[in-house]
């Protein structure tokens, strides 16, 4: 995955710690919202699988930006900047949360 | 020894004895690292600030890859995450904010303070930033953005304040004086009178 800045992204809706134990560094907030890249910031091995002693997958690690008021209903127009590993990133396009 | 339970205190002295028995680490490798870890304070990342708002082509460097940019400042870096720095503008001020944990730049700016680490902050500041900025006394004008930096994953931010007016022809040293670690986490704004 090579997604340059100001590409529509949608973080997926997935929620695996349901199914059992495991390591997440995307928080539940921005899961099935729509942000925008704002640039790759490196590939690193992936946090969730360093944490239970796996060979670590390389993930490429961007910064996404949200518009505030999409995560939550009450906020400002302000803006959110989250750091986010390929592996949760799926193309925009698809229905909004 | 069971390491899950071991006492903290005994499993770091058996950690430290081994490597040291098998030729790893050096005792005094282990005293200089310790003192690296020790003098990381806001102090270091004050007297980045100041670099920055006194030489233009540090800024520059600083702004595009923080990491090298601190170490040619003498901060030491191997083996830390990688540094990002964010600038204030008059058209956008950053705060940043690890909601998961507590990620913080602590190479240059030491132990995160206890108010960083608490539920609060890292629930209240992604959802009501000018709000906690409030708190803190800290008012942005409507026109402009507040950009929260939730620090989720592998980097670590520090924020680069804007250089107070009436600040001109200061020394870096005089101006370092001015710069908290609040400022560098986006939660104030410094002030040529504190």
């Amino acid at each position: 995955m090579n997604l340059g800045p100001g590409t529509a992204v949608r973080i997926k809706d997935a929620w695996p710690e349901a199914d059992g134990p495991v390591h997440v560094r995307t928080p539940h907030y921005v899961r099935g919202r729509s942000g925008t890249v704002v640039r790759h910031l490196g590939d690193f091995p992936d946090p969730g699988d360093i944490a239970f002693e796996r060979k670590p997958a390389m993930r490429s690690l961007y910064h996404v930006a949200f518009r505030l008021p999409d995560l939550f209903p009450d906020a400002t127009g302000d803006e959110l900047l989250v750091e986010i590993y390929d592996h949760w990133i799926e193309a925009a396009g698809r229905a909004q949360a | 020894m069971n390491v899950r339970e071991a006492e903290s205190g005994r499993l770091l002295a058996a950690l430290t004895s081994l490597l040291s028995e098998r030729g790893l680490i050096s005792d005094d490798e282990l005293a200089a690292r310790m003192a690296i870890t020790e003098s990381a304070s806001p102090k270091q990342g004050a007297r980045i600030v100041a670099r920055a708002w006194t030489d233009p082509g540090f800024r520059e460097r600083l702004l595009a890859d923080g990491t090298a940019a601190v170490e040619e400042a003498g901060v030491f870096m191997r083996g830390l995450p990688p540094l990002g720095v964010l600038e204030n503008t008059s058209e956008v001020h950053n705060v940043v904010v690890c909601t998961l944990c507590s990620c913080y730049p602590r190479a240059v700016l030491g132990y995160p303070p206890f108010w960083f680490k608490s539920p609060g902050y890292r629930a209240r500041t992604v959802r009501d930033p000018r709000g906690v900025l409030a708190e803190w006394g800290t008012a942005i004008p409507e026109d402009v953005r507040i950009r929260v930096v939730d620090s989720t994953a592998d980097y670590r931010w520090m924020v680069l304040p804007m250089r107070p007016a009436g600040t001109e022809g200061w020394s870096a040293e005089a101006l370092a004086d001015l710069v908290r670690d609040s400022d560098m986490i986006g939660v104030t704004q410094p002030k040529a009178s504190l």
